[in-house]
């Protein structure tokens, strides 16, 4: 049994028990954690905000509901709250200087029903400015260190949010995915992360980086815990049109552990030459792993895999240009002195933006501009048809997908940042999946020579969370692999 | 292809359309990451996608409609408290028009 000193490093599960037998208080588990960010967030930096008062304020409320023995699952679990979900009266910068100020005046749906709930917020966490990113390098408040290894990114653009799972700092945390936002920091820093279907959370109050891409979903450090999150996450909200009214299941009942006649798709080109060795023979061993559990492997082939990152570079930056163009100096974050309106709009967005984001912003208009629309808007959604068919075309051979969640493991700090393009294709396994609209789930499978974690992405048609939860779920209860806490 | 040789005269031309002053070394670095990134865009072009319908949205068909009745309160105060200038319950700005 985990001491006082260590009640950060349980799961929302166990916490979520011992917390309704009272044996453990909502305000001693929020107290470890804070603790615990106190202690080491100085070298991680995956939090931009702490807010300690607040946390501790909503774990005693937490504890009063807890103690009438009505409180739903998430009651005074420790959350991390990825920086680009609008928080009422917390400072919401996505890493921005142009947002620095910013404290939103209202909740993001996501955020108002896990208050409902009774979760507690134990800070904001880093990411790459405004999601653009693969390894939080692009943040105004400095990059987050991977906790396997300080020299190392964490990935990105949710580098914080999974950073702070991996080290304890929170017992889980929310994310944002584009291209493979919340699947690659979850695989470099060891830990679990699900991007839901497109249109199966909401996005009001979640700042907008690429409409048409952008999903939110959870990190947590077991796929159980993945499905209680995702589950009080889901749903319909009257607030956001793109969001669906489908039914949700209940995800952690669908944890049954059973794969028998599971059939695993393993596309023939994910295993491509420039992998990290390691990363194949971890990926492969997995499969191995389901094959004994009585699941069946079936080659298939996703033939335009090779056009995804060209497609979304187009997609999304066209999509960025539009939702980045709000912020103009006039209504809310920082405005720069000027002479007129125009100056005003030209020199706020100068002084305001980081190099990723202006690249982004340039790329996308220029791909929206009179004479090149067809050339480039036009013809990247077409192909974007032809990747969502390749999917299509696979499921009907196989039940789900899967594939590494990223060619190598943690990069060094500062390796890809003077070249955009090699930055890029850090997602080639990802991106795909959120052109498709579809879910995909990010876990560890092992570790390499360096001790660093090797992640596995399992993939399913769009609306079958729960199938990829459950597959998930039981690789991870056959104890092929055994966690490694990194040492901080 | 010729398409995807971006000039500086293109990047000033983007760069007023996106509202974005740049200064000279960075309207360079970004012409060159452009070019490159624009350059592997190209590989686009060799899939024929002659008759293949666009994908601008790939969720549940159908989007819900709610109906159009104001469901908040006005509260000016709270939507003015982040404006970096402000007067007498207005969003403050330089002049537009002379």
């Amino acid at each position: 049994m985990a001491s006082s000193s260590e009640l950060n490093r349980l799961t929302i599960a166990e916490a979520s028990d011992r917390l309704r037998r009272r044996e453990i208080s909502a305000v001693e588990l929020t107290r470890a954690c804070l603790d615990r960010i106190a202690a080491v967030d100085s070298r991680l930096n995956a939090f931009i905000t702490v807010t300690e008062k607040e946390a501790l304020e909503q774990a005693r409320a937490a504890d009063h509901r807890l103690s009438s023995g009505q409180a739903p699952a998430l009651c005074g679990i420790p959350l991390g709250i990825k920086d680009i979900y609008c928080t009422s009266g917390v400072r919401t910068t996505c890493a921005s200087k142009i947002l620095e100020t910013f404290v939103p005046p209202f909740d993001a749906t996501t955020i108002a029903k896990l208050r409902a709930e009774g979760a507690v917020f134990v800070g904001k966490t880093n990411m790459d400015e405004f999601a653009m990113g693969s390894s939080t390098e692009n943040s105004a408040f400095g990059p987050t260190m991977n906790p396997h290894d300080l020299t190392r990114v964490a990935g990105g653009s949710s580098g914080g949010s999974a950073a702070a799972v991996a080290a304890d700092e929170c017992l889980a945390s929310l994310g944002t995915d584009t291209g493979g936002s919340i699947r690659e920091p979850a695989s470099f820093c060891g830990v679990v992360g699900i991007k839901p279907t497109y249109s199966r959370v909401s996005r009001y109050g979640v700042i907008a980086y690429a409409s048409s891409l952008d999903q939110v979903g959870p990190f947590a450090k077991t796929v159980r815990d993945a499905a209680i999150l995702l589950r009080a996450l889901a749903g319909a909200d009257p607030r956001d049109s793109t969001c669906s009214a489908r039914p949700v299941p209940d995800y952690e009942r669908a944890l049954t552990a059973e794969v028998k006649g599971l059939r695993i798709g393993v596309p023939r080109e994910y295993f491509v030459e420039g992998m990290q060795p390691e990363v194949e023979s971890s990926v492969r061993a997995a499969l191995k792993q389901y094959e004994s559990m009585g699941a069946k492997t079936v080659e298939i082939s996703l033939p335009h895999s090779s056009y995804a990152i060209a497609c979304y570079y187009i997609v999304a930056t066209a999509e960025a240009s539009a939702n980045l163009a709000r912020y103009d100096g006039v209504r809310y974050g920082l405005r720069a002195a000027a002479e007129d309106n125009i100056e005003l709009n030209e020199k706020t967005r100068e002084q305001g933006f980081g190099a990723e984001v202006k690249r982004r912003i340039m790329l996308g208009t220029f791909a929206l501009s009179a004479g090149y629309y067809d050339a480039y808007y036009l013809k990247a959604m077409k192909v974007r048809t032809l990747i969502r068919r390749d999917f299509e075309q696979a499921f009907q051979k196989c039940d789900v997908i899967v594939t590494p969640v990223a060619p190598t493991t943690a990069f060094r700090l500062g390796e890809k940042m003077s070249d955009p393009l090699t930055m890029y294709l850090s997602d080639i396994f990802t991106i795909s999946v959120n052109l498709a609209g579809l879910p995909g789930l990010a876990m560890p499978c092992g570790y390499d020579g360096n001790n660093l974690p090797i992640g596995m992405q399992i993939i399913g048609p769009q609306f079958s969370e729960d199938a990829i939860l459950r597959a998930g779920d039981a690789f991870e209860r056959s104890g092929a692999v055994t966690l490694r806490r990194p040492a901080l | 292809m010729a398409l995807s040789k971006i000039t500086p005269e293109q990047v000033r031309h983007v760069s007023l359309l996106a509202r974005l002053s740049l200064a000279p070394d960075e309207e360079e670095r970004i012409r060159a990451n452009m070019d490159e990134i624009l350059g592997y865009i190209d590989k686009l072009n060799e899939l024929n996608t002659d008759g293949v319908e666009p994908t601008a949205q790939v969720g549940d068909p159908g989007m819900a409609m709610r109906d159009d009745v104001v469901t908040n309160h006005p509260d000016p105060e709270a939507m003015l408290a982040n404006a970096p200038a402000r007067e007498r319950g207005y969003f403050k700005v330089p002049k537009i028009i002379e």
